[in-house]
């Protein structure tokens, strides 16, 4: 399948007084026609600027230095200002996280999906006001034709993110990229709007890019999951490849750390030690050995590539979960010790890959 | 044993220590805010026992009153009405001096770890502030108590000195918790002390918790909205909706076997990390949102969007019931809406229920039929 997106080796900086800040740091992203792709990873791992950044959106000191993003064939990076407008909202929108502050509280809601139609030529002014209805009523939003004439704090925090997903698909977009759509939202509503994504991307087949921290919101919807850390991609894959088998430590341990609602009471969570890394002073060698429980020698001087590890499956690691044996040995006792003595034993990714190559 | 009849009578007055008994409880506590001419009614008739030695986890989605009643039972606000009971003593005859002395033992843990902590106190004086409040150590000794907790929290002794914006949001959180410490509390509130962190760090604070309740012989009050992480921590857990407990049960029980179509929903709207359970499941969607406590609905509060609502639910309150092993549960129906994680309850079940509730003279519940005494 073509991709309609493609980012190749992004990296988006910021100069501030304390050096340069690396929040996207080389990424690679494809995405297909129709497919709901989810991007997770905590904060500061560039999920949210890579999005900002493929919009050119990236807020100031922040710079795009390096890489390419194509879409349908047009450099995304060589658009001019009226490109760029065409180029957001029909080709690609974005609805964020607080639905509150992305709506303007002193307009009716309808007459911002509308004013969102008509700034973008697809649609004429006609066009644009008879569609608000419509558009309301497809996110189901009950009384549509009277709830377009409210404002948004007459709206409730599950609908404002409805009226924003509306808006987002008013122009018909090829792409929507959601940046943790219910993050600030309870579970029972949570559940609405990520039905809601799936019935949009079934029916109208829109593209949906799911940036969240919550790897449970990217079982339940996308089929192909990118891992980030760092600024960069650490493991990318199916979806079922990925939380069937996750190859990465930091994929691998992140699935552990997390409490399951059908999980065996009485076990101890598996903690990932230290910290998330600082943009401005990333250590050496593979960002995160400073945090893994499976170093090899290596992981400390030369930083690892992507590496093929199954089917469609890619890994950004000197070692292969599939190789270590018995990971989960020490996850009720003390849970940060380097499995140094045990190196031996592990195979190297990377060999391994380059003579399947 | 009806929740209901236990609730008029007061606890025991020669309080018993030891596992299994009451520390804190709560009869018939309210809570109201004015709002302009209107009243907030944010905790609607609670009660409660929390066990000593256990970790009662409380959820509801956000403004269901969750917190006020964490701040309520450590006396940040008074109840508006209700008693409060903690050691067998009312917390509201309490005054002056034994109240203070009450606060050594109660302490609280906040969700917020940057704006919980004075920005120009060192980290030293913030964890040693209680106990100078109380005159329990000075100086050398003060210092050397300080240090100690921070070592069991997971912090470095030595950075004492330092200020809180020099600590990350999960050491920050570890401040907070190492000054909850400092006074030997027994019984601890934790609102939401994990929801402000990032994910890799959330599990090094839950399992700290666990840890300092066995060293500590803590009973916890936790209090959260992700239902995950109450499973894992909690050995009971109560649901609350709208100022109101609509279910109370241990863990497992209540993960199970939720007998309230509250928690049934709740339960079915949490997205599980693994893609092939989530492939062939939909869960009930709820239709709306938690309306607003200031008018509350009539009778069962949850009547307005639950699946299975009936004509009665809307004209009387129903009770907290107990239907066997301390499984309290607040629904003229309770247990018809079953449905466990990987069993998800389809459109057509939940219509098919409806349809035999009609039929059915309300009460007559099989397999969920209260315990009278």
């Amino acid at each position: 399948m073509p991709a309609i997106l493609e980012v190749k080796g992004l990296k988006t900086q910021f100069l501030v007084r304390g050096g340069v800040v690396r929040a996207v740091d080389g990424i690679d992203l494809r995405v297909n026609r129709g497919e709901t792709v989810g991007i997770v990873g905590e904060s500061g791992s560039g999920k949210s600027m890579t999005a900002l950044s493929i919009l050119r959106l990236v807020p100031e000191p922040g710079k795009i230095v390096e890489g390419s993003i194509t879409f349908d064939g047009r450099d995304v990076l060589a658009m001019n200002r009226d490109e760029l407008r065409k180029f957001r909202g029909n080709d690609v929108s974005m609805i964020f996280q607080d639905p509150m502050s992305s709506l303007n509280p002193v307009l009716k809601v309808g007459y911002q999906i509308e004013e969102a139609m008509k700034s973008h030529d697809r649609f004429s002014a006609e066009e644009s006001k008879s569609r608000v209805p419509m558009l309301l009523r497809r996110v189901r939003i009950p009384d549509a034709d009277r709830r377009a004439k409210e404002f948004p704090h007459q709206f409730s925090g599950g609908m404002r993110q409805r009226a924003m997903i509306a808006m987002g698909l008013s122009n018909e977009p090829d792409v929507l990229i959601a940046d943790e759509p219910t993050t600030a939202l309870d579970v029972t509503v949570q559940a609405q709007i990520l039905q809601q994504l799936r019935d949009l991307n079934r029916e109208l087949g829109t593209a949906i890019v799911l940036i969240t921290h919550n790897m449970a919101v990217v079982a339940n919807i996308c089929t192909w999951v990118v891992v980030m850390y760092a600024g960069r991609v650490v493991e990318q894959g199916p979806t079922a490849e990925i939380f069937r088998s996750p190859q990465h430590p930091y994929t691998w341990s992140l699935l552990r750390s997390i409490p399951r609602i059908d999980e065996k009471l009485g076990g101890k969570l598996l903690t990932i030690s230290g910290l998330p890394p600082d943009l401005t002073n990333l250590p050496p060698g593979c960002k995160f050995h400073p945090r893994c429980r499976f170093t090899v020698d290596r992981c400390f001087t030369e930083e690892p590539d992507l590496f093929n590890v199954g089917p469609q499956h890619e890994s950004r690691c000197w070692v292969q979960m599939d190789n270590v044996p018995d990971p989960d040995s020490d996850l009720r006792e003390a849970p940060v010790v380097p499995l140094e003595e045990d190196a031996g034993a592990l195979v190297i990714a990377g060999e391994e890959s380059a003579a399947a190559v | 044993m009806q929740q209901q009849s236990e609730a008029a009578a007061a606890p025991s007055s020669a309080w018993a220590a030891g596992k299994g008994s009451a520390l804190m409880s709560l009869r018939d506590v309210y809570k109201q805010f004015p709002s302009g001419r209107q009243t907030v009614r944010a905790v609607d008739g609670v009660s409660l026992d929390v066990l000593q030695g256990e970790t009662l986890g409380l959820v509801g989605e956000s403004g269901c009153g969750k917190s006020t009643l964490g701040r309520v039972v450590t006396q940040l606000q008074p109840a508006t009405a209700g008693s409060i009971f903690f050691e067998g003593k009312d917390l509201a005859a309490l005054h002056g001096e034994d109240l203070r002395q009450m606060r050594r033992r109660v302490q609280m843990i906040f969700q917020d770890p940057y704006g919980s902590l004075n920005p120009r106190m060192t980290v030293g004086n913030i964890i040693g502030e209680p106990l100078r409040n109380f005159g329990l150590a000075h100086g050398k000794e003060r210092d050397r108590q300080v240090q100690e907790i921070m070592r069991v929290c997971g912090l470095n002794p030595n950075f004492n000195n330092r200020y809180p914006h020099e600590f990350s949001g999960g050491q920050r959180q570890r401040i907070g918790i190492a000054r909850s410490l400092i006074l030997r509390p027994n019984f601890i509130v934790a609102d939401e002390p994990i929801s402000a962190l990032d994910v890799s760090i959330q599990a090094q604070i839950i399992n700290l918790l666990e840890q300092l309740q066995d060293d500590f012989n803590l009973t916890y009050l936790f209090i959260a909205h992700d239902l995950s992480v109450v499973r894992h921590l909690s050995d009971r857990v109560a649901v609350m909706y709208l100022g109101v407990i609509v279910e109370v049960a241990n863990s497992l029980e209540l993960y199970d076997n939720p007998l309230h179509p509250y928690t049934t929903a709740l339960l079915q709207s949490i997205p599980v990390p693994d893609p092939v359970i989530e492939k062939d499941r939909t869960p009930i969607i709820l239709s709306g949102e938690i309306p607003s406590p200031i008018n509350p609905p009539s009778a069962c509060r949850f009547h307005t969007r639950c699946p299975i609502a009936q004509p009665i639910c809307s004209e009387v309150r129903p009770e907290l019931l107990d239907y066997g092993n301390g499984h309290l549960a607040a629904c003229h129906f309770a247990g018809k809406l079953q449905g466990s994680l990987a069993e998800k309850v389809a459109e057509e079940s939940v219509a098919e229920i409806r349809a035999a509730i009609v039929a059915d003279e309300p009460g007559g519940v099989d397999g969920a039929t209260p315990v009278t005494a």
